[in-house]
């Protein structure tokens, strides 16, 4: 009786534990024959239950084990400690483990491990761990695809080579399947993947390409998921930047178009991904500069030069140097736009690095032709490019300030002047002769020097170029003096009075030089009393003179 | 004999005065000799001096006359080149004229407007003040959108906050917190907490099943949100899969082209094909494709069949090879044609006399 008991309670609690068939309907049997089978098939229960409960303590003991780990790995600190310990190789059969959850709580440690440094992601690599994933892959449901392509993505993102490796395992081709995946998430997670194989270089990109990945990521930016579109935007960009055939692979899937309604969204990340892969795709030719073009992003793109994130404005920024770089009528065309000043108060209301585009944007559009460059002058482009100059503190975004400087004021004298006027010339002679300034910055600060000088005739500009400026510079500034001063008799008057012709008198020169000639060229514009009056001891000449005179008594 | 003694007495002076005389002519012989001569020489010299005079009188003359033929000859030459530089000059500075006068107006009609230039810079500097502004006013737009979603998003805030703390509201009996008896006026959170609906307790919801739907992926890492199997897997289960192939020959193998044998791969119906290419051709090329019949009794029994062009009611128009004006009778006002009137010549007017009706003086 009080046996019957016991295995009646034993069924039951074996039913609350398991609840499944087998055992219940051992149980089951236990209750009926309660009575008659006391001994052996009692014995048989407890046993097989004992055995159970071992089998059930492991699988606990695995999922608590590999959920720890996935927990400590999000920390930084913990992962040396956990890398010493060995836990890739503890990992590694998780991965194959029967119960999904172990299986996919062990692919997201995983994951994170190989996210942290790169030797992890070369153990993850060299374990052969990768094979495994990409068959279980095509299989499993979307938690283990998430975790999957999330391993993935932090192995491939360290090194071309790592990348190579998920490449050579044929992990594309399911990363592709599991872009046409139902679940906004998995989609996340392979574009991801793929976006960070394609970065590294223009081999992988093309692997990526031949897997098929483009129309799909193209679909993918058509969802209705921000972040999913983000990651597409941001893939479809590292694709096209490498090579213009990548490009043109981008823009045949019809990327353009969806790119380009895309700028109007108000998420800030969506439009910096937006606008550097319509960056990079018109980075290469002027076909695709003018397709980009004709999605009709102009003036749309002017007011994201308006947008709070600094990055939207440095990645528009970038968009419309693309573009403008190519030819004299896509730069006519971002003028008539009024791309120009838009540009203009962007870089005015930018500090550092995100001011380069839009100066170097400045530069190429002067650079193109002289109405061009006029263009940029009336837009008021010259003294916020001198603020440039003299506020930045690095060494390239000054060079890119001098080069653009260089490209307006080179082309005719009005030019000339307009650069004259605001002062910058002293600036630019004291970059180039500083000592702290890179190579880079003196070689360009020295050409637009000489481009500048060559065409100025704005003397009062000129004038203190005399008394600072080394030899090199000095021959181009009294040329242009030289070129002047016969023409234009208030100038010559000026000239003296300011004592240039003083200083042109000091100027040694070996004869028969240019400069010998530009001098007396300037020498021949006045009379010969004058000249003399100003060459160096002439004072001296004319005591001398006064000592030798033996008066007439 | 005194004849011979005087004159031998006087022989001796006859001597010397034979002697003296002789002497003495010829004393005066050489000195009238040498005066002779001198005379003679003088005047032969005389007579040379004027043959020589007049030989450089006439030499004078011939040097004269040639150099003045060959000095005029020079100044014609020079007076030939003054005028031809004279000329050349005049005409190199109407050149320059007609240059400078075409080149100004080709480069203005043709290379470079310059008030266009201007026209066109004073065009873009207005759509950048135009684009300055509403880049402006759209920042200022979305600022102030942000504003509002920024002070919405506090009132919500505040409203959740007065309906948490809806019991420090104050009774009849007792004044709240907000409702201190020494200040003027109620607190504004008094009011607040007037107007708000007190929030009830969230009620426990019932337990559903573990359904597969996350709404994000930290939530499946929480242990709840696993899945767990109802009952072990049974222990002889089918090992997993492995040692695996090399990813790339299973590829290989999956996706190997077809590879027909030779009878396979050609298509069966070749030869219909060829036939079919033969007759198209054949009927591109023929307009007419029944036989021809070389005497004219073969087509005895058959109608001639003319061009519809020509057979139709409408015909071949006229209009454009007959008569090029398309001409409406019925709206005619006069049946009369025009009549060419010849005008007048001025001459004949101030004569008087015309040769048409037309331009007579009224």
């Amino acid at each position: 009786m009080a046996a019957a008991f016991r295995f009646r309670s034993v069924a039951r609690e074996t039913r609350l534990h398991t609840g499944a068939s087998v055992p219940s309907r051992v149980a089951a049997a236990v209750a009926r024959s309660a009575g008659c089978l006391q001994g052996r098939a009692g014995c048989g229960a407890m046993s097989q239950r004992q055995v159970l409960q071992v089998f059930e303590q492991y699988q606990k003991a695995r999922t608590q084990f590999v959920q720890m780990v996935a927990e400590l790995a999000t920390r930084p600190q913990n992962i040396e400690t956990l890398q010493n310990a060995g836990v890739m190789a503890l990992l590694r059969p998780l991965l194959l483990d029967v119960v999904p959850t172990i299986q996919q709580t062990a692919a997201l440690a995983l994951g994170r491990l190989a996210n942290y440094n790169d030797d992890l992601a070369e153990a993850v690599v060299k374990g052969d761990i990768l094979p495994q994933l990409v068959y279980s892959l095509a299989e499993q449901n979307r938690f283990y695809k998430k975790a999957a392509a999330f391993v993935l993505r932090a192995v491939g993102k360290h090194s071309p080579q790592l990348a190579q490796a998920i490449v050579d395992c044929g992990a594309l081709d399911t990363l592709v399947i599991c872009l046409e995946d139902f679940d906004p998430g998995v989609k996340e997670a392979a574009a991801w993947a793929l976006g960070y194989i394609a970065r590294h270089n223009a081999e992988l990109s093309q692997a990526v390409v031949d897997a098929g990945a483009v129309p799909l990521l193209v679909l993918c930016i058509q969802e209705p998921e921000v972040a999913l579109k983000r990651i597409a935007a941001s893939a479809l960009s590292d694709i096209a930047k490498h090579s213009p055939e990548l490009a043109q692979t981008v823009v045949d899937a019809g990327a353009i178009a969806h790119l380009a309604q895309m700028i109007l969204n108000p998420d800030a990340k969506l439009k910096r991904q937006v606008l550097s892969a319509l960056s990079q795709i018109a980075k290469h030719s002027v076909d695709l500069a003018e397709m980009v073009v004709e999605a009709e992003i102009f003036p749309v793109v002017l007011t994201c030069l308006k947008d709070k994130d600094d990055y939207v404005k440095k990645n528009a920024c970038t968009l419309i140097r693309e573009i403008a770089k190519h030819t004299p009528e896509l730069s006519q065309l971002i003028v008539n736009a009024g791309g120009v000043a838009a540009v203009i108060d962007c870089v005015g209301s930018c500090k550092g690095n995100t001011r380069l585009p839009g100066v170097m944007m400045l530069g190429y559009v002067a650079a193109h032709s002289e109405n061009l460059a006029m263009a940029v002058i009336i837009s008021k482009g010259v003294p916020q490019l001198c603020i440039c100059l003299s506020e930045e503190p690095e060494d390239h975004i000054k060079a890119a300030a001098a080069w653009a400087l260089g490209q307006i004021g080179r082309h005719t004298p009005e030019h000339a002047r307009a650069v004259a006027v605001t002062n910058t010339l002293p600036v630019l002679l004291s970059l180039y002769m500083s000592a702290e300034s890179s190579e880079d910055l003196q070689v360009k600060s020295k050409k637009a020097i000489k481009n500048i000088l060559q065409k100025c005739t704005y003397l009062p500009a000129l004038e203190p170029f005399l008394y600072d400026a080394p030899p090199n510079i000095l021959k181009h500034v009294v040329g242009q003096f030289s070129k002047v001063l016969p023409h234009d008799s208030k100038a010559r008057r000026l000239f003296v009075t300011s004592g240039g012709l003083k200083k042109v008198q000091e100027i040694k020169a070996e004869p028969g030089s240019l400069l010998q000639e530009y001098i007396n060229s300037i020498n021949n514009c006045y009379p010969e009393e004058i000249v003399r009056y100003y060459s160096p001891g002439y004072s001296d000449t004319l005591l001398q003179r006064v000592d030798s005179y033996q008066p007439l008594t | 004999m005194a004849t011979l003694a005087r004159l031998q007495g006087r022989a001796s002076i006859i001597e010397n005065q034979y002697y003296f005389r002789n002497s003495f002519v010829d004393k005066f012989r050489k000195r009238e000799n040498d005066a002779a001569i001198k005379i003679q020489s003088w005047f032969r010299g005389c007579k040379v001096r004027a043959y020589l005079r007049y030989l450089h009188k006439q030499v004078t003359i011939i040097q004269k006359w040639w150099r003045g033929y060959v000095g005029r000859k020079k100044y014609q030459l020079l007076v030939k080149i003054a005028y031809y530089t004279m000329k050349m000059n005049f005409y190199n500075a109407m050149a320059v004229r007609i240059q400078r006068r075409w080149r100004g107006y080709k480069i203005r009609k043709y290379c470079f407007n310059y008030f266009y230039l201007k026209e066109y810079l004073r065009a873009v500097s207005e759509t950048n003040d135009a684009i300055r502004e509403a880049l402006k006013e759209f920042a200022e737009m979305k600022e102030r959108e942000e504003k509002k979603a920024e002070l919405e998003r506090e009132e919500k805030q505040r409203d959740h906050q007065a309906r948490k703390m809806h019991y420090l509201l104050s009774t009849k009996q007792l004044p709240g917190i907000y409702n201190s008896p020494f200040s003027k006026e109620p607190d504004p959170w008094e009011l607040r907490l007037q107007k708000a609906k007190p929030l009830t307790h969230r009620r426990p919801k019932a337990r559903q099943k573990h359904s597969i739907s996350l709404h994000s992926w930290l939530a499946c890492t929480s242990t709840r949100s696993f899945p767990r199997s109802e009952v072990l897997p049974p222990i002889n289960r089918k090992q997993c899969q492995g040692p695996f192939r090399d990813i790339t020959e299973v590829l290989q193998q999956r996706y190997k082209p077809l590879e027909p044998t030779l009878r396979a791969a050609e298509p069966m119906n070749t030869l219909k094909e060829a036939r079919e290419d033969l007759r198209r051709d054949e009927s591109m090329r023929n307009i007419n494709n029944n036989m021809f019949l070389p005497f004219s009794s073969y087509h005895k029994n058959k109608n001639y069949l003319p061009l519809i062009h020509s057979s139709s009611k409408y015909g071949p128009d006229s209009c454009g090879h007959q008569h090029f004006r398309d001409e409406n009778p019925k709206k005619w006002i006069s049946d009369k044609d025009f009549q060419t009137v010849l005008p007048s010549f001025d001459l004949f007017s101030r004569c008087g006399k015309l040769y048409s009706k037309a331009g007579q003086i009224v």
